[in-house]
């Protein structure tokens, strides 16, 4: 057991760093720092994703047929970290990357493999993801949208929800029912649909922060080919089981080290602000929840290394990723809600006014941080997974 | 990086699961937390096992592993509730001794002859480094009370430490010496039990002076091993609330099909994971005389504390009634995690040094 990096790791962190501190967009972190919008947005955010990519921090891992560098997988997360920890843009490629290039990897054609996978990492296509439903969210095999045969292909039809990066996605990894006459889980069809094909209209939502992170897909008989297929007509559960286990599986790194960025950021807040004659971070109580929720983000940081360090082992994510996302959400909320009490009545005060703290960063944040325990599978399914798949507990459904 | 344990590693903490359910299964454990305590006869076995002195040296007679081992046996006995003197002896007492120029008496404690604790904590209940609590030292005579001293029935040699203006006094007094007086208290986790010792001139011999820096890391020890400990006891409680939620039926179905059951020890799952993590980390940092000791030991036994008596708790829930029954071997277990949490510091002591680690100095923490 060895907690620090080896040799190789090390070496390839301080360079990577090194690249970041000379690449990072100029003015990017400032407090009045504010990102392009619309189209200039989009085509800010495809030019940092090529120039990550074309310096090989992309994909490391991934076979180099397929455009990565067939490094150790342990590289891979030290990106995630690195580029984390130094609050850089993200990569326009996060669903790519993270969920439609894992899955077409392991049940994909070679056509598809071919086709896709290279233009992901170089975020040259954006993908997003087409799985929940106004009426199948956690229960998401319940998914009523239908794909009927026609010709060479499907024609699609139904509405999909809290689609992120839709808006701008040139392709969709979606779900639909081929087949109503089974079991829900059966007669499910895994699609790579083309969000420029005829009949897909997006709507973005307006979320709790003002912001529209996510989109409504729309989709009024669109043609998607038989070779858009991944895996079997009718097989698409088992399909999707793929990218669900990779949504959860590989993220924990960039989240201990935005968690980290933030810890760090709440401590600076707490020094520079006055209560009581003396600063917030001289408060005992507020001493007691910040030692409290720095323990929290070291429980998380090595219950994510051990987890990695089990998966590099036996080939198979240990039960510590399970916890993971559950633990890290739940902390991510107590930290923002915490930000709040040491601003005081400046808590009251967002973005957009001159008085606000940071720039209004915490408020922002800690609404966003709602989204976190409902996001990629409620606390509640993941305490349902928690309970059945790792203690043997009988199903509750 | 690299957080699997390696393959012996595995088959120490095999080792250990493996006796303890051999030697102490629940029933013993009960007969002997009701009676008498731990019979000293036993002891020798442990030092068959080469865990009396698993730490030290192979030169000294250890079996010259590193801490981290130790920590695996610390969570290993924790798991089983195992009732003898471990952590007096040989997490305690023995890094003490060897720090302090005691070393001829670490052969006997390390082959099982003799069984060691230590005397820390005054009257006032604290086990504190810089200074630790006043004795009195003349001509050659040691005067002072010492409280929660672990295991002093099963122990022959008490090390005794106290301040002195010249530093942290390390002493060795045998613990029925002329001038010792000493008895067991009635402590609720009648698995470890504490101890009084009252010096009164006691015969003592001193074995040197310390420093403040070389005291915090035999406590840096103590809390890194309760944290496993810690780890061990919930995890028990967590495998006892699983099996009775999955046989217990009520309302025609196992109760752990109920979501307000299952989500219980789904939590108490998460919590006591999250805290392996600290330990291991600890264990390491220690092992390793890493900077961050100090601060990964005091996280790693606040927040274990915590979630062993959570588990506890959990699981006495989850048994209902059968759960709050002395009968049931819930309570020891819960009893250990309390007596885990009181034991050189609850969680609020520990959160204190941890934020002036993190918000007191320029460095990153």
């Amino acid at each position: 057991m060895d907690f620090r990096d080896t040799q190789e790791e090390a070496a390839f962190r301080s360079k990577l760093r090194g690249w970041l501190a000379a690449n990072l967009p100029d003015g990017w972190d400032a407090t009045e720092w504010r990102e392009p919008e619309g189209e200039a947005r989009v085509a800010f955010y495809k030019e940092w994703s090529r120039k990550l990519y074309e310096a090989g921090y992309i994909g490391l891992h991934w076979p180099r047929a397929y455009g990565g560098g067939d490094a150790p997988i342990t590289l891979s997360a030290i990106v995630l970290e690195e580029l984390a920890r130094s609050e850089a843009p993200e990569h326009i490629g996060l669903i790519g990357i993270g969920m439609a290039g894992p899955t077409i990897m392991a049940h994909g054609t070679d056509e598809q493999k071919d086709r896709f996978l290279a233009n992901i990492l170089s975020g040259e296509e954006v993908w997003c993801q087409g799985f929940s439903e106004p009426e199948a969210g956690s229960d998401l095999a319940s998914l009523q949208t239908k794909a009927v045969p026609d010709g060479d292909g499907f024609r699609v039809t139904g509405q999909k929800v809290w689609s992120s990066f839709a808006h701008i996605a040139d392709w969709c990894i979606l779900v639909a029912r081929t087949d109503g006459s089974g079991g829900k889980h059966e007669g499910l069809t895994y699609f790579l649909m083309d969000m420029h094909a005829p009949g897909v209209e997006v709507r973005p939502l307006r979320q709790i922060t003002g912001d529209a992170e996510f989109n409504e897909i729309f989709m009024d008989d669109v043609f998607v080919p038989r070779d858009r297929v991944v895996g079997e007509v009718g097989k698409g559960w088992q399909v999707a089981i793929t990218t669900l286990m990779n949504e959860r599986a590989n993220v924990g790194f960039a989240l201990l080290a935005r968690l980290d960025a933030n810890v760090r950021r709440l401590i600076a807040l707490a020094k520079g602000t006055p209560r009581n004659g003396a600063m917030a971070a001289d408060d005992p109580l507020v001493r007691d929840r910040l030692a409290d929720l720095w323990t929290d983000v070291q429980a998380f940081r090595f219950t994510i290394y051990r987890s990695f360090s089990a998966l590099l082992k036996t080939g198979v994510p240990g039960p510590e990723g399970s916890v993971a996302k559950l633990f890290w959400s739940e902390t991510n909320q107590r930290l923002a809600k915490t930000a709040l009490e040491i601003e005081g009545a400046y808590a009251m005060l967002g973005a957009g006014s001159d008085r606000a703290v940071e720039g209004g960063r915490w408020q922002t944040a800690q609404l966003r941080s709602r989204g976190n325990t409902i996001e990629a599978g409620t606390s509640e399914i993941l305490r349902n997974i928690i309970a059945e798949r790792i203690r043997g507990l009988a199903k509750s459904r | 990086m690299d957080l699997a344990f390696s393959e012996e590693q595995e088959m120490l903490r095999a080792s250990a699961r493996q006796f303890v359910r051999d030697r102490y299964p629940p029933e013993r454990v009960a007969a002997l937390a009701d009676s008498s305590g731990f019979d000293r006869s036993e002891w020798r076995t442990l030092a068959e096992m080469g865990w009396t002195g698993i730490s030290v040296p192979e030169a000294d007679g250890g079996a010259g592993l590193s801490f981290f081992e130790e920590m695996i046996l610390a969570e290993e006995l924790g798991r089983g509730l195992y009732p003898g003197p471990f952590f007096a002896s040989v997490v305690l007492a023995l890094p003490l001794l060897r720090v302090a120029g005691g070393d001829d008496m670490v052969a006997g404690l390390v082959a099982g002859e003799r069984v060691a604790t230590l005397a820390w904590a005054g009257p006032e209940g604290a086990f504190d480094v810089d200074p630790a609590p006043k004795v009195s030292w003349e001509e050659d005579r040691l005067t002072g009370v010492k409280l929660f001293v672990p295991d002093l029935a099963a122990a022959d040699l008490v090390v005794g430490l106290g301040g002195l203006p010249e530093g942290t006094g390390v002493w060795a007094v045998d613990r029925d010496a002329d001038g010792v007086a000493w008895r067991e208290l009635p402590t609720v986790d009648a698995t470890r039990r504490m101890g009084e010792v009252a010096l009164d001139g006691a015969a003592a011999r001193l074995l040197g002076t310390i420093g403040p820096g070389e005291l915090a890391k035999v406590r840096d020890r103590a809390l890194a091993a309760l944290a496993a400990e810690a780890v061990g006891v919930g995890h028990a409680a967590l495998d006892m609330g699983v099996a009775h939620a999955g046989t217990r039926v009520q309302f025609g179905r196992p109760i752990g099909a109920f979501q307000a059951v299952s989500h219980q020890l789904a939590q108490a799952f998460l919590e006591i994971e999250t805290a392996r993590s600290l330990a291991y980390w600890a264990g390491w940092a220690v092992a390793e005389d890493q900077p961050e000791a100090s601060t990964a030991a005091a996280a790693a036994k606040a927040r274990a504390a915590d979630a062993s008596v959570a588990a506890c708790e959990r699981a006495i829930q989850v048994h209902g009634g059968t759960g709050f029954t002395w009968e049931h071997p819930l309570h020891r277990l819960y009893k250990r995690a309390l007596g885990i949490s009181a034991l050189f510091g609850w969680g609020a002591e520990h959160r204190s040094r941890i934020a002036a680690a993190i918000l007191d100095s320029s460095g990153a923490p």
